[in-house]
Protein backbone atom coordinates (compact mmCIF):
# COMPACT_ATOMS: atom_id res chain seq x y z
CA UNK A 1 0.00 0.00 0.00
CA UNK A 2 2.95 2.29 1.05
CA UNK A 3 4.39 2.24 -2.02
CA UNK A 4 1.60 2.77 -4.13
CA UNK A 5 0.67 5.76 -2.20
CA UNK A 6 4.46 7.18 -3.10
CA UNK A 7 4.08 6.42 -6.70
CA UNK A 8 0.52 7.83 -6.96
CA UNK A 9 2.20 11.38 -5.19
CA UNK A 10 5.07 11.33 -7.58
CA UNK A 11 2.98 11.48 -9.92
CA UNK A 12 1.27 14.17 -8.75
CA UNK A 13 4.49 16.28 -7.87
CA UNK A 14 5.83 15.31 -11.47
CA UNK A 15 2.49 16.71 -13.19
CA UNK A 16 2.79 19.79 -10.96
CA UNK A 17 5.94 20.30 -11.82
CA UNK A 18 5.24 20.08 -15.23
CA UNK A 19 2.68 22.38 -15.59
CA UNK A 20 4.95 25.27 -13.91
CA UNK A 21 7.31 24.28 -16.30
CA UNK A 22 4.83 25.44 -19.05
CA UNK A 23 4.18 28.73 -17.66
CA UNK A 24 7.95 29.76 -16.38
CA UNK A 25 9.29 28.45 -20.03
CA UNK A 26 5.99 30.72 -21.45
CA UNK A 27 7.42 33.64 -19.92
CA UNK A 28 11.19 32.85 -20.84
CA UNK A 29 10.33 32.88 -24.42
CA UNK A 30 7.83 35.54 -24.76
CA UNK A 31 11.18 38.51 -25.12
CA UNK A 32 12.55 36.31 -27.98
CA UNK A 33 8.89 35.66 -29.50
CA UNK A 34 8.21 39.14 -29.49
CA UNK A 35 11.82 39.87 -30.68
CA UNK A 36 11.13 37.42 -33.61
CA UNK A 37 7.44 38.53 -34.58
CA UNK A 38 7.97 42.25 -34.14
CA UNK A 39 10.97 41.81 -36.37
CA UNK A 40 8.75 40.44 -39.00
CA UNK A 41 6.03 43.01 -38.67
CA UNK A 42 4.83 45.81 -41.03
CA UNK A 43 5.33 48.87 -39.79
CA UNK A 44 1.61 48.93 -39.45
CA UNK A 45 1.08 46.79 -37.70
CA UNK A 46 3.93 47.62 -34.95
CA UNK A 47 2.71 50.19 -33.15
CA UNK A 48 -1.24 48.07 -32.64
CA UNK A 49 -3.42 48.40 -29.55
CA UNK A 50 -4.33 46.07 -29.18
CA UNK A 51 -1.26 44.23 -30.99
CA UNK A 52 -0.83 41.71 -33.36
CA UNK A 53 0.94 38.73 -31.62
CA UNK A 54 1.90 37.02 -34.94
CA UNK A 55 1.93 39.77 -37.94
CA UNK A 56 0.27 38.91 -41.35
CA UNK A 57 1.72 39.18 -43.83
CA UNK A 58 5.42 38.59 -42.52
CA UNK A 59 7.14 41.11 -43.73
CA UNK A 60 10.75 39.97 -44.58
CA UNK A 61 11.84 43.56 -45.88
CA UNK A 62 12.65 44.20 -42.45
CA UNK A 63 16.14 42.93 -42.75
CA UNK A 64 17.10 44.70 -45.92
CA UNK A 65 16.50 47.40 -44.74
CA UNK A 66 18.52 46.90 -41.23
CA UNK A 67 21.02 45.69 -43.51
CA UNK A 68 21.21 49.28 -45.70
CA UNK A 69 20.75 51.15 -42.68
CA UNK A 70 23.77 49.52 -40.85
CA UNK A 71 26.59 47.75 -42.42
CA UNK A 72 25.37 44.77 -40.07
CA UNK A 73 27.05 42.55 -42.52
CA UNK A 74 30.04 44.37 -41.96
CA UNK A 75 29.83 43.96 -38.32
CA UNK A 76 28.75 40.46 -38.21
CA UNK A 77 31.92 39.26 -40.13
CA UNK A 78 34.42 41.55 -37.70
CA UNK A 79 32.68 39.56 -34.87
CA UNK A 80 33.14 36.23 -36.39
CA UNK A 81 37.06 36.80 -37.21
CA UNK A 82 37.43 38.49 -33.59
CA UNK A 83 35.76 35.91 -31.91
CA UNK A 84 37.60 32.88 -34.23
CA UNK A 85 41.04 34.55 -33.25
CA UNK A 86 39.65 34.51 -29.56
CA UNK A 87 38.95 30.70 -29.50
CA UNK A 88 42.28 29.60 -31.45
CA UNK A 89 44.38 31.36 -28.93
CA UNK A 90 42.18 30.23 -25.85
CA UNK A 91 42.47 26.07 -27.12
CA UNK A 92 46.54 26.59 -27.40
CA UNK A 93 47.07 28.60 -24.18
CA UNK A 94 44.34 26.96 -22.00
CA UNK A 95 46.17 23.67 -23.24
CA UNK A 96 49.47 24.53 -21.99
CA UNK A 97 48.77 26.04 -18.86
CA UNK A 98 46.42 23.36 -17.55
CA UNK A 99 49.02 20.52 -19.12
CA UNK A 100 51.60 22.10 -16.79
CA UNK A 101 48.95 22.59 -14.01
CA UNK A 102 48.28 18.76 -13.47
CA UNK A 103 50.34 16.36 -15.84
CA UNK A 104 53.44 17.82 -14.88
CA UNK A 105 54.84 18.04 -11.11
CA UNK A 106 56.81 20.67 -9.67
CA UNK A 107 57.05 22.45 -6.31
CA UNK A 108 55.02 24.78 -5.63
CA UNK A 109 52.37 23.95 -8.37
CA UNK A 110 48.29 23.82 -6.34
CA UNK A 111 50.17 26.97 -4.17
CA UNK A 112 50.29 28.93 -7.37
CA UNK A 113 46.84 27.71 -8.85
CA UNK A 114 45.55 28.73 -5.89
CA UNK A 115 46.52 32.07 -7.59
CA UNK A 116 45.12 31.21 -10.72
CA UNK A 117 41.55 30.46 -9.18
CA UNK A 118 41.80 33.96 -7.08
CA UNK A 119 42.29 36.07 -10.23
CA UNK A 120 38.69 34.94 -10.67
CA UNK A 121 37.52 37.57 -8.12
CA UNK A 122 39.40 40.27 -9.42
CA UNK A 123 36.79 43.04 -11.15
CA UNK A 124 37.70 43.95 -14.70
CA UNK A 125 37.04 47.74 -13.60
CA UNK A 126 40.20 47.39 -11.76
CA UNK A 127 42.62 46.64 -14.53
CA UNK A 128 40.41 48.61 -17.21
CA UNK A 129 42.41 51.84 -17.12
CA UNK A 130 46.19 50.46 -17.01
CA UNK A 131 45.45 48.29 -19.73
CA UNK A 132 43.99 51.29 -21.51
CA UNK A 133 46.66 52.86 -20.72
CA UNK A 134 49.07 50.76 -21.85
CA UNK A 135 47.75 49.80 -25.02
CA UNK A 136 47.11 53.28 -26.06
CA UNK A 137 51.07 53.75 -25.64
CA UNK A 138 51.76 50.83 -28.02
CA UNK A 139 49.18 52.11 -30.40
CA UNK A 140 46.88 49.29 -30.03
CA UNK A 141 43.68 51.25 -29.77
CA UNK A 142 41.56 51.29 -32.85
CA UNK A 143 42.67 47.83 -33.60
CA UNK A 144 41.24 44.59 -32.52
CA UNK A 145 44.69 43.28 -30.75
CA UNK A 146 43.56 44.48 -27.08
CA UNK A 147 40.33 41.97 -27.63
CA UNK A 148 42.32 38.83 -28.74
CA UNK A 149 45.39 39.24 -27.51
CA UNK A 150 44.20 38.48 -23.72
CA UNK A 151 42.75 35.31 -24.74
CA UNK A 152 45.50 33.91 -25.99
CA UNK A 153 46.79 34.22 -22.30
CA UNK A 154 44.96 32.09 -20.53
CA UNK A 155 41.71 32.40 -18.88
CA UNK A 156 41.51 31.00 -14.83
CA UNK A 157 38.04 29.38 -15.62
CA UNK A 158 39.10 27.44 -18.58
CA UNK A 159 42.74 26.53 -17.05
CA UNK A 160 40.12 25.30 -14.48
CA UNK A 161 37.72 22.99 -16.23
CA UNK A 162 40.69 21.80 -18.60
CA UNK A 163 43.10 20.91 -15.41
CA UNK A 164 39.98 19.09 -13.57
CA UNK A 165 39.75 16.93 -16.70
CA UNK A 166 43.27 16.13 -17.40
CA UNK A 167 43.33 15.23 -13.43
CA UNK A 168 40.80 12.63 -14.26
CA UNK A 169 43.21 11.22 -17.31
CA UNK A 170 45.72 8.07 -15.46
CA UNK A 171 48.87 8.86 -14.97
CA UNK A 172 49.94 5.27 -16.30
CA UNK A 173 49.91 6.91 -19.94
CA UNK A 174 52.34 9.28 -19.33
CA UNK A 175 54.47 7.20 -17.51
CA UNK A 176 54.41 4.68 -20.78
CA UNK A 177 55.08 7.43 -23.09
CA UNK A 178 57.78 8.71 -21.10
CA UNK A 179 59.61 5.65 -20.97
CA UNK A 180 59.18 4.75 -24.57
CA UNK A 181 61.43 7.82 -24.88
CA UNK A 182 58.49 10.36 -25.58
CA UNK A 183 58.78 14.22 -24.76
CA UNK A 184 56.27 16.12 -22.89
CA UNK A 185 55.21 17.97 -25.75
CA UNK A 186 54.58 14.70 -27.88
CA UNK A 187 52.43 13.32 -24.51
CA UNK A 188 50.30 16.88 -24.45
CA UNK A 189 49.71 16.60 -28.37
CA UNK A 190 49.63 13.01 -29.05
CA UNK A 191 48.18 11.47 -26.02
CA UNK A 192 46.32 14.35 -23.77
CA UNK A 193 44.44 16.52 -25.75
CA UNK A 194 43.04 13.85 -27.99
CA UNK A 195 41.73 12.97 -25.09
CA UNK A 196 40.49 15.98 -23.76
CA UNK A 197 38.12 16.61 -26.78
CA UNK A 198 34.97 17.31 -25.07
CA UNK A 199 36.76 19.35 -22.81
CA UNK A 200 37.95 21.62 -25.77
CA UNK A 201 35.02 21.53 -27.30
CA UNK A 202 33.43 23.52 -24.30
CA UNK A 203 36.56 26.15 -24.35
CA UNK A 204 36.35 26.94 -27.93
CA UNK A 205 32.21 27.96 -27.11
CA UNK A 206 32.62 29.15 -24.04
CA UNK A 207 35.39 31.74 -25.95
CA UNK A 208 33.09 32.38 -28.91
CA UNK A 209 30.15 33.51 -27.11
CA UNK A 210 32.53 35.57 -24.75
CA UNK A 211 33.82 37.20 -27.26
CA UNK A 212 30.84 37.70 -29.53
CA UNK A 213 28.86 39.60 -26.51
CA UNK A 214 31.70 41.28 -24.88
CA UNK A 215 30.83 44.58 -24.96
CA UNK A 216 32.76 47.61 -23.12
CA UNK A 217 36.09 45.74 -24.40
CA UNK A 218 35.49 47.00 -27.72
CA UNK A 219 33.09 50.32 -26.62
CA UNK A 220 36.64 50.96 -24.82
CA UNK A 221 39.36 50.33 -27.48
CA UNK A 222 37.55 50.67 -31.10
CA UNK A 223 36.21 54.23 -32.43
CA UNK A 224 36.30 53.21 -36.35
CA UNK A 225 33.05 51.88 -37.70
CA UNK A 226 34.61 49.31 -40.07
CA UNK A 227 36.16 47.35 -37.23
CA UNK A 228 33.12 47.24 -35.03
CA UNK A 229 31.81 44.14 -34.11
CA UNK A 230 28.47 43.28 -33.69
CA UNK A 231 27.60 44.21 -30.12
CA UNK A 232 29.24 47.66 -30.30
CA UNK A 233 27.62 48.24 -34.10
CA UNK A 234 23.67 47.36 -32.36
CA UNK A 235 24.50 49.60 -29.39
CA UNK A 236 25.09 52.94 -30.94
CA UNK A 237 22.95 52.20 -33.80
CA UNK A 238 20.21 51.80 -31.00
CA UNK A 239 21.77 54.63 -28.60
CA UNK A 240 21.73 57.04 -32.00
CA UNK A 241 18.28 56.69 -32.44
CA UNK A 242 15.28 59.09 -31.00
CA UNK A 243 11.99 57.59 -31.39
CA UNK A 244 12.88 54.21 -33.46
CA UNK A 245 11.01 52.07 -36.27
CA UNK A 246 11.19 48.85 -33.26
CA UNK A 247 10.83 46.27 -36.40
CA UNK A 248 14.14 47.47 -38.02
CA UNK A 249 15.85 47.14 -34.83
CA UNK A 250 14.29 43.90 -33.84
CA UNK A 251 15.46 42.51 -36.96
CA UNK A 252 19.35 43.75 -36.27
CA UNK A 253 18.62 42.06 -32.87
CA UNK A 254 17.43 38.83 -34.14
CA UNK A 255 20.77 38.96 -36.43
CA UNK A 256 22.95 39.42 -33.14
CA UNK A 257 21.23 36.45 -31.75
CA UNK A 258 20.66 33.98 -34.54
CA UNK A 259 24.48 32.93 -34.70
CA UNK A 260 24.54 31.88 -30.72
CA UNK A 261 21.22 30.22 -31.05
CA UNK A 262 22.30 28.24 -33.84
CA UNK A 263 25.60 27.25 -32.43
CA UNK A 264 23.65 26.31 -28.84
CA UNK A 265 21.16 24.21 -30.59
CA UNK A 266 23.87 22.42 -32.52
CA UNK A 267 26.45 21.91 -29.81
CA UNK A 268 23.65 21.69 -26.63
CA UNK A 269 25.50 18.57 -25.31
CA UNK A 270 29.00 20.11 -25.50
CA UNK A 271 27.40 23.19 -23.06
CA UNK A 272 26.06 21.22 -20.93
CA UNK A 273 28.61 19.01 -20.30
CA UNK A 274 30.92 21.88 -19.81
CA UNK A 275 28.95 23.05 -16.75
CA UNK A 276 29.75 19.73 -14.97
CA UNK A 277 33.02 19.13 -16.39
CA UNK A 278 33.97 22.52 -13.99
CA UNK A 279 34.06 20.18 -11.00
CA UNK A 280 31.48 22.40 -9.76
CA UNK A 281 29.93 19.18 -8.09
CA UNK A 282 32.03 19.52 -5.20
CA UNK B 1 76.55 19.96 -6.03
CA UNK B 2 73.39 19.15 -7.02
CA UNK B 3 72.45 15.85 -6.25
CA UNK B 4 70.97 13.93 -9.11
CA UNK B 5 67.34 14.53 -7.57
CA UNK B 6 67.75 17.92 -6.78
CA UNK B 7 68.73 17.95 -11.28
CA UNK B 8 65.80 16.31 -11.48
CA UNK B 9 63.69 17.92 -9.35
CA UNK B 10 64.59 21.48 -10.92
CA UNK B 11 63.97 19.89 -14.62
CA UNK B 12 60.42 19.50 -13.72
CA UNK B 13 60.04 22.91 -11.95
CA UNK B 14 61.71 24.42 -15.49
CA UNK B 15 59.31 22.13 -17.66
CA UNK B 16 56.10 23.10 -15.72
CA UNK B 17 56.98 26.79 -15.79
CA UNK B 18 57.35 26.43 -19.57
CA UNK B 19 53.83 25.00 -20.20
CA UNK B 20 52.33 27.62 -18.12
CA UNK B 21 54.39 30.69 -19.24
CA UNK B 22 51.08 32.25 -21.35
CA UNK B 23 49.55 32.50 -17.73
CA UNK B 24 52.80 33.91 -16.37
CA UNK B 25 52.62 36.84 -18.64
CA UNK B 26 49.15 37.39 -18.45
CA UNK B 27 49.21 37.42 -14.96
CA UNK B 28 51.88 39.76 -14.45
CA UNK B 29 50.63 42.31 -17.99
CA UNK B 30 46.93 41.75 -17.25
CA UNK B 31 46.39 41.68 -13.75
CA UNK B 32 49.54 42.10 -11.38
CA UNK B 33 50.37 45.43 -13.13
CA UNK B 34 47.27 46.94 -13.59
CA UNK B 35 46.26 46.79 -10.08
CA UNK B 36 49.39 48.38 -9.07
CA UNK B 37 49.11 50.98 -11.57
CA UNK B 38 45.33 51.20 -10.78
CA UNK B 39 46.26 51.92 -6.87
CA UNK B 40 49.11 54.15 -8.38
CA UNK B 41 46.57 56.14 -10.50
CA UNK B 42 44.06 56.87 -7.80
CA UNK B 43 45.98 58.60 -5.85
CA UNK B 44 46.79 61.27 -8.55
CA UNK B 45 45.20 64.29 -11.35
CA UNK B 46 45.24 61.85 -14.28
CA UNK B 47 43.91 62.82 -17.39
CA UNK B 48 45.45 61.01 -21.00
CA UNK B 49 46.83 64.10 -22.24
CA UNK B 50 49.16 64.80 -19.06
CA UNK B 51 51.25 62.74 -17.01
CA UNK B 52 49.83 61.59 -13.42
CA UNK B 53 50.25 64.08 -10.21
CA UNK B 54 50.29 62.90 -6.82
CA UNK B 55 47.65 64.00 -5.13
CA UNK B 56 47.38 61.26 -2.05
CA UNK B 57 44.16 59.96 -0.90
CA UNK B 58 42.19 62.92 -2.29
CA UNK B 59 40.14 61.43 -4.98
CA UNK B 60 39.03 58.80 -2.32
CA UNK B 61 37.99 61.84 0.30
CA UNK B 62 36.03 63.63 -3.04
CA UNK B 63 34.60 60.41 -3.45
CA UNK B 64 32.96 59.42 0.07
CA UNK B 65 32.42 63.24 1.32
CA UNK B 66 32.10 65.55 -1.85
CA UNK B 67 30.39 63.58 -4.44
CA UNK B 68 26.77 62.94 -4.11
CA UNK B 69 26.72 61.27 -7.71
CA UNK B 70 28.91 58.71 -6.24
CA UNK B 71 26.38 58.37 -3.61
CA UNK B 72 23.73 57.81 -5.83
CA UNK B 73 25.96 55.09 -8.01
CA UNK B 74 26.56 52.93 -5.11
CA UNK B 75 23.00 53.33 -3.31
CA UNK B 76 21.77 52.24 -6.92
CA UNK B 77 24.24 49.31 -6.91
CA UNK B 78 23.26 48.23 -3.35
CA UNK B 79 19.46 47.92 -4.29
CA UNK B 80 20.53 45.85 -7.46
CA UNK B 81 22.83 43.43 -5.61
CA UNK B 82 20.28 43.07 -3.10
CA UNK B 83 17.45 42.20 -4.82
CA UNK B 84 18.90 40.77 -7.79
CA UNK B 85 21.10 38.60 -6.88
CA UNK B 86 19.15 36.74 -4.08
CA UNK B 87 15.92 36.30 -6.49
CA UNK B 88 18.53 35.08 -9.52
CA UNK B 89 19.71 32.58 -7.43
CA UNK B 90 15.77 31.28 -5.85
CA UNK B 91 14.73 31.47 -9.31
CA UNK B 92 17.11 29.54 -10.77
CA UNK B 93 17.53 26.77 -7.88
CA UNK B 94 13.29 26.21 -8.02
CA UNK B 95 13.99 25.83 -11.84
CA UNK B 96 16.16 23.42 -11.23
CA UNK B 97 14.19 21.88 -8.87
CA UNK B 98 11.50 21.67 -10.83
CA UNK B 99 13.26 20.36 -13.78
CA UNK B 100 14.88 17.33 -11.24
CA UNK B 101 11.87 16.30 -11.31
CA UNK B 102 12.07 13.77 -13.98
CA UNK B 103 9.40 15.31 -16.25
CA UNK B 104 8.94 15.13 -19.63
CA UNK B 105 10.83 16.74 -22.10
CA UNK B 106 13.62 17.82 -19.86
CA UNK B 107 16.27 19.04 -22.51
CA UNK B 108 13.54 20.92 -24.06
CA UNK B 109 12.84 23.00 -20.40
CA UNK B 110 16.29 23.14 -20.20
CA UNK B 111 17.23 24.90 -23.15
CA UNK B 112 14.58 27.54 -22.92
CA UNK B 113 15.73 28.45 -19.78
CA UNK B 114 19.55 28.49 -20.38
CA UNK B 115 19.48 29.97 -23.87
CA UNK B 116 18.60 33.66 -22.32
CA UNK B 117 21.60 33.78 -20.23
CA UNK B 118 24.39 33.14 -23.36
CA UNK B 119 22.68 35.65 -25.88
CA UNK B 120 24.58 39.02 -26.22
CA UNK B 121 22.73 41.50 -23.95
CA UNK B 122 23.25 44.22 -26.29
CA UNK B 123 20.88 42.73 -28.32
CA UNK B 124 18.55 41.03 -25.38
CA UNK B 125 18.64 45.03 -23.81
CA UNK B 126 17.21 46.48 -26.83
CA UNK B 127 14.67 43.56 -27.14
CA UNK B 128 13.54 44.55 -23.26
CA UNK B 129 13.21 48.01 -23.94
CA UNK B 130 10.54 47.02 -26.72
CA UNK B 131 9.41 44.39 -24.21
CA UNK B 132 9.04 46.95 -21.76
CA UNK B 133 7.30 49.49 -23.74
CA UNK B 134 4.76 51.91 -22.08
CA UNK B 135 2.19 51.75 -24.80
CA UNK B 136 3.08 48.77 -27.21
CA UNK B 137 5.28 46.32 -25.43
CA UNK B 138 4.11 42.88 -25.08
CA UNK B 139 4.64 42.96 -20.96
CA UNK B 140 2.10 46.53 -21.04
CA UNK B 141 -0.62 44.56 -23.15
CA UNK B 142 -0.44 41.57 -21.01
CA UNK B 143 -0.68 43.14 -18.01
CA UNK B 144 -3.52 45.92 -19.42
CA UNK B 145 -5.36 42.42 -20.40
CA UNK B 146 -4.88 41.39 -16.71
CA UNK B 147 -6.72 44.91 -15.54
CA UNK B 148 -2.96 45.51 -13.61
CA UNK B 149 -1.75 49.55 -13.88
CA UNK B 150 0.22 50.53 -16.75
CA UNK B 151 4.03 50.88 -16.26
CA UNK B 152 6.68 53.04 -17.86
CA UNK B 153 9.23 50.66 -16.59
CA UNK B 154 12.64 52.03 -17.86
CA UNK B 155 11.78 55.92 -18.25
CA UNK B 156 9.87 55.86 -14.15
CA UNK B 157 12.76 56.26 -11.35
CA UNK B 158 10.87 54.32 -9.51
CA UNK B 159 10.45 51.04 -12.05
CA UNK B 160 13.41 51.57 -13.82
CA UNK B 161 15.57 49.28 -11.39
CA UNK B 162 12.63 46.48 -10.58
CA UNK B 163 12.55 46.76 -14.50
CA UNK B 164 16.42 45.62 -14.64
CA UNK B 165 16.13 43.32 -12.05
CA UNK B 166 13.22 41.47 -13.88
CA UNK B 167 15.27 41.07 -16.73
CA UNK B 168 18.43 39.99 -14.67
CA UNK B 169 16.19 37.06 -13.70
CA UNK B 170 15.76 36.09 -17.05
CA UNK B 171 19.39 35.60 -17.42
CA UNK B 172 19.72 33.01 -14.64
CA UNK B 173 19.84 30.09 -16.87
CA UNK B 174 23.30 29.04 -16.20
CA UNK B 175 23.40 29.28 -12.51
CA UNK B 176 20.24 27.00 -12.95
CA UNK B 177 22.65 24.67 -14.88
CA UNK B 178 24.99 24.81 -11.97
CA UNK B 179 21.87 23.84 -9.60
CA UNK B 180 20.67 21.12 -11.64
CA UNK B 181 23.83 18.91 -12.02
CA UNK B 182 24.31 19.56 -8.59
CA UNK B 183 21.02 18.07 -7.62
CA UNK B 184 21.70 15.49 -9.62
CA UNK B 185 24.66 14.61 -7.35
CA UNK B 186 22.70 14.63 -3.86
CA UNK B 187 22.33 10.57 -3.90
CA UNK B 188 18.41 9.11 -4.12
CA UNK B 189 19.18 7.39 -0.70
CA UNK B 190 18.60 10.55 1.62
CA UNK B 191 15.05 11.31 0.21
CA UNK B 192 14.08 7.60 0.26
CA UNK B 193 14.84 7.98 4.27
CA UNK B 194 13.70 11.15 4.70
CA UNK B 195 10.28 9.69 2.76
CA UNK B 196 10.41 6.33 5.07
CA UNK B 197 10.34 9.10 8.02
CA UNK B 198 7.41 10.97 6.63
CA UNK B 199 9.07 13.93 5.99
CA UNK B 200 6.86 16.91 3.35
CA UNK B 201 8.24 17.70 0.25
CA UNK B 202 9.02 21.26 2.10
CA UNK B 203 11.37 19.35 4.56
CA UNK B 204 12.90 17.26 2.45
CA UNK B 205 14.04 20.30 0.22
CA UNK B 206 15.32 22.24 3.40
CA UNK B 207 17.33 19.41 5.48
CA UNK B 208 18.61 17.50 2.59
CA UNK B 209 18.48 19.12 -0.53
CA UNK B 210 19.87 22.45 0.80
CA UNK B 211 22.50 21.19 2.49
CA UNK B 212 23.69 18.89 0.15
CA UNK B 213 24.23 21.80 -2.22
CA UNK B 214 25.50 24.11 0.18
CA UNK B 215 29.01 24.65 -1.44
CA UNK B 216 27.35 25.64 -4.54
CA UNK B 217 25.00 27.57 -3.36
CA UNK B 218 27.36 29.77 -1.64
CA UNK B 219 29.61 29.50 -5.02
CA UNK B 220 26.71 30.86 -7.36
CA UNK B 221 26.05 33.68 -4.23
CA UNK B 222 30.06 35.06 -4.79
CA UNK B 223 29.68 34.61 -8.41
CA UNK B 224 26.37 36.11 -9.17
CA UNK B 225 27.51 39.18 -6.22
CA UNK B 226 31.18 39.84 -8.15
CA UNK B 227 29.16 40.23 -11.69
CA UNK B 228 25.91 42.30 -9.78
CA UNK B 229 29.08 45.25 -8.61
CA UNK B 230 30.00 45.11 -12.21
CA UNK B 231 26.24 45.18 -13.82
CA UNK B 232 27.10 47.64 -16.71
CA UNK B 233 26.09 46.89 -20.45
CA UNK B 234 22.25 47.10 -19.40
CA UNK B 235 22.08 50.21 -17.73
CA UNK B 236 24.48 51.46 -20.93
CA UNK B 237 22.25 50.27 -23.10
CA UNK B 238 18.87 50.34 -22.00
CA UNK B 239 18.89 53.82 -19.30
CA UNK B 240 22.11 55.30 -20.27
CA UNK B 241 21.78 56.48 -16.45
CA UNK B 242 18.26 57.91 -16.64
CA UNK B 243 15.75 58.25 -15.99
CA UNK B 244 17.19 61.06 -12.79
CA UNK B 245 19.98 58.86 -12.44
CA UNK B 246 18.00 56.00 -11.05
CA UNK B 247 19.92 53.61 -13.08
CA UNK B 248 23.43 55.08 -12.69
CA UNK B 249 25.32 52.24 -11.64
CA UNK B 250 28.47 52.14 -10.13
CA UNK B 251 30.23 50.61 -12.84
CA UNK B 252 28.89 53.14 -15.32
CA UNK B 253 29.69 55.81 -13.78
CA UNK B 254 33.12 54.71 -13.51
CA UNK B 255 33.33 54.66 -17.02
CA UNK B 256 32.00 58.21 -17.40
CA UNK B 257 34.24 59.19 -15.88
CA UNK B 258 37.38 57.50 -17.41
CA UNK B 259 36.16 57.61 -20.77
CA UNK B 260 33.89 60.45 -20.65
CA UNK B 261 35.43 63.19 -18.43
CA UNK B 262 38.53 61.60 -18.45
CA UNK B 263 39.22 61.24 -14.77
CA UNK B 264 41.13 58.59 -14.86
CA UNK B 265 42.62 59.04 -11.34
CA UNK B 266 39.05 59.39 -9.98
CA UNK B 267 38.11 56.60 -11.69
CA UNK B 268 40.52 54.17 -10.82
CA UNK B 269 39.90 55.59 -6.86
CA UNK B 270 36.43 54.13 -7.66
CA UNK B 271 37.59 50.56 -9.42
CA UNK B 272 39.69 50.45 -5.83
CA UNK B 273 36.51 51.11 -3.78
CA UNK B 274 34.44 48.79 -5.67
CA UNK B 275 37.36 46.04 -5.60
CA UNK B 276 37.58 46.29 -1.66
CA UNK B 277 33.85 46.38 -0.96
CA UNK B 278 33.66 42.66 -3.06
CA UNK B 279 36.96 41.87 -1.64
CA UNK B 280 35.26 42.24 2.32
CA UNK B 281 31.89 40.87 1.09
CA UNK B 282 33.25 38.56 -0.41
CA UNK B 283 35.03 37.22 3.04
CA UNK B 284 32.20 38.47 5.83
CA UNK B 285 29.93 35.41 3.18
CA UNK B 286 32.57 32.78 3.43
CA UNK B 287 33.05 33.49 7.07
CA UNK B 288 29.28 33.51 7.84
CA UNK B 289 28.67 30.34 6.06
CA UNK B 290 31.06 28.69 7.39
CA UNK B 291 28.98 26.55 9.90
CA UNK B 292 26.32 26.56 7.39
CA UNK B 293 27.96 24.89 4.12
CA UNK B 294 28.50 21.33 4.18
CA UNK B 295 31.36 19.70 2.04
CA UNK B 296 30.44 15.92 1.85
CA UNK B 297 33.64 13.91 0.48
CA UNK B 298 36.21 15.74 1.88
Amino acid sequence: MIPNLGMKRANINTAVSFVLLVGLSAAFILPLFWMITTSLKPIDQLLLDPPVWIPSPLEFDNYPVALEEQPFLQYLGNSLQIGVAAVIGALISNSLVAYGFSRVEWKGRDAVFVLVLSTLMLPYHVVMIPLFVTFSKIGWVNTWLPLIVPAWLGHPFFIFMLRQFMLGIPKELSEATRIDGGSEWILLTRVILPLCKPALATVALFQFIWSWNDFIGPLIYLNERSLYPMSLGLALYHNSQGITDFSILMAASTMAVAPIIIIFFFMQRVFIQGISLTGLKG
Amino acid sequence: MLTPRDRRELRKLGVGLVFISPWIVGFLALNLYPILASFYYSLTRYSPISSPRFIGFFNYEKLLYFDPLFIKALTNTLYFVVFAVPLGNMLALALAVLLNQKVKGLSLFRTLFYLPSILPLVATSIVWTWLLHPQYGAVSVIMAELGLPVISWFSDPQWAKPALIMMSMWGTGWMMLIYLAALQDVPQELYDVASLDGASLWRKFRHVTVPMISPIILFNTIVGLIGAFQYFTEAYVITEGGPGDATLFYSLYLFQNAFAYFKMGYASAMAWLLFLVILILTFFIFRSSAKRVYYHGN
